[in-house]
């Protein structure tokens, strides 16, 4: 196959992961290219000219930009193996009602508890948790959020995870005692190879939280 | 066409822009619905248990089964019925119809919410930053008719709030923030829509939606000044 891939990403970026996650699960090489998102290059203005932002997918030569669209966009020009989004339509738009209730609930809340102070962080929390429970009402008993497969709602929540040591640090919680089979089930995404290559160690987060504060004038 | 034994019901406002993006969606795919004026400020059983978790106006109930958020029903409703596909069918374009359809839910209308929501140079400033995003869809619409290229699509179904609730409530507010100076493209595609028939039956009729929307600013400022 002559297919160019290129991935833009940034390695704490759970958006960045969700790309990634998507192609390895597909099985599709790509070409990694690390951005510096306080010196942005020349290629990320061009291909991401409205938002300026990672993750961008360049499929020869193609740009595409967001990271829920970029999933669906593999999904539907790879179809082969390991389809993320179900094919029934009902099936279909509950998968794509809980990736958008991602993308609308849990960047609030989780961002006060790394960037805020005081009071932001215990708001943060407080919403946070809140959230992790409506998912976990959503998850129920199901091996993943769409049921006996891995797939997009899973794929659009899991690089959270990563951040989840830096939040219980920071805000002094344990998401375990609050949400323990949401932390289940992370475990079992974490022994699909797809994500165990795609997330960072909890570890290097929390250790560059401070540093990424810094580079952004925050504290 | 929908089979006969089908329920197709929606959950919705007459004056609401996501409301009136589902049913131009069903007009076009000639799916006969149920529609059901909802009272967000006392909310139906039905709409609580129907999204649990927005509890927002619209949901789609198709044989019981409910859907919200109406770029996902939407979606739904191009998968489920798929004559006169809304979506373009190459995945490319699907994702730039689904990128731009995000920026105007995200972009757009967040920020021209604050024109209305604002006074003074707070509001002057929301009016720019207005601007340099429609600068973008402007661009989008050089050389086509619609934001879907020959025909009306998905990005034209998600754009009518920009259409016909920015556009009208600026008349309201009493300031231009679309000039036509400014976006000739953009002005040229309001014509366009308005020659489809879909859309001039599934748009709010002019005169009782200006009412509504003068009618909702006056009590948003009472809200504001106690
Ligand atoms: N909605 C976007 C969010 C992506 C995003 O926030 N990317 C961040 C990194 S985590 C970024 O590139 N920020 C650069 C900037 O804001 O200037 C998506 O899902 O792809
Ligand atoms: N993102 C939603 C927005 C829908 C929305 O804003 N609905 C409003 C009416 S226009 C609503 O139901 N509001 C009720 C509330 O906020 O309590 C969509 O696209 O469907």
């Amino acid at each position: 196959m002559a297919d160019e891939v290129i991935l833009l990403s940034y390695w704490p970026s759970m958006f960045g992961m969700r790309a990634m996650i998507a192609l390895e699960e597909k099985n599709i090489k790509f070409d990694y290219r690390e951005q510096d998102l306080f010196n942005k290059s020349q290629i990320l203005i061009e291909t991401n000219p409205v938002h300026k932002k990672i993750p961008v997918l360049i499929h020869n030569g193609k740009p595409i930009c967001e990271s829920l669209i970029v999933v669906e966009y593999i999904d539907e020009t790879w179809p082969g193996e390991n389809q993320l989004l179900p094919s029934d339509p009902y099936q279909r738009a509950q998968a794509k009602f809980w990736a958008d209730y991602i993308d609308k609930k849990v960047n609030g809340p989780t961002r006060l508890i790394w960037a805020g102070k005081g009071e932001e962080i215990e708001a943060g929390k407080k919403e946070f948790i809140e959230v992790l429970k409506t998912l976990e009402t959503e998850l129920g008993d199901k091996t993943y959020f769409g049921g006996e497969t891995f797939g997009f709602v899973d794929i659009a929540f899991i690089g959270f995870y990563s951040w989840f040591d830096a939040y219980e640090k920071l805000a002094s919680f344990s998401i375990e005692a609050e949400c323990p089979k949401v932390i289940a089930w992370a475990k079992r995404c974490l022994k699909r190879e797809s994500v165990a290559k795609s997330l960072p160690d909890s570890d290097k987060v929390t250790k560059y939280i401070p540093e990424l504060k810094k580079r952004l004038g925050i504290e | 066409m929908a089979e006969r034994s089908e329920e197709v019901k929606l959950l919705g406002m007459w004056a609401s822009p996501f409301s009136r993006r589902v049913e131009i969606a069903l007009t076009l795919k000639g799916v006969p619905y149920e529609f059901s004026e909802q009272d967000i400020a006392n909310k139906s059983p039905l709409l609580l248990q129907s999204n649990p978790v927005h509890k927002m106006i619209p949901v789609l109930l198709h044989n019981g089964k409910p859907i919200s958020e109406s770029l996902v029903i939407l979606e739904y409703i191009d998968d489920t019925w798929q004559n006169n596909p809304i979506l373009p069918q190459d995945p490319y374009h699907r994702a730039m119809a689904r990128f731009w359809a995000r920026f105007v839910d995200e972009q757009i209308y967040v920020t021209a919410m604050k024109v209305v929501g604002k006074v003074g140079e707070e509001r002057d400033v929301a009016v720019e930053a207005t601007r340099d995003l429609l600068k973008l869809l402007e661009k989008e619409l050089v050389g086509k008719n619609f934001l879907g290229g020959e025909r009306l699509g998905f990005v034209d179904i998600v754009a009518t709030l920009v259409a016909f609730w920015l556009m009208r409530t600026e008349e309201v507010v009493g300031v231009k923030v679309v000039p036509v100076e400014m976006f000739p493209e953009i002005h040229r595609w309001v014509e366009n829509l308005l020659d489809v028939d879909v859309i001039k039956k599934c748009i709010p009729p002019e005169d009782e939606h200006l009412n509504y929307i003068k009618a909702r600013m006056d009590s948003l400022k009472l809200k504001s000044v106690q």
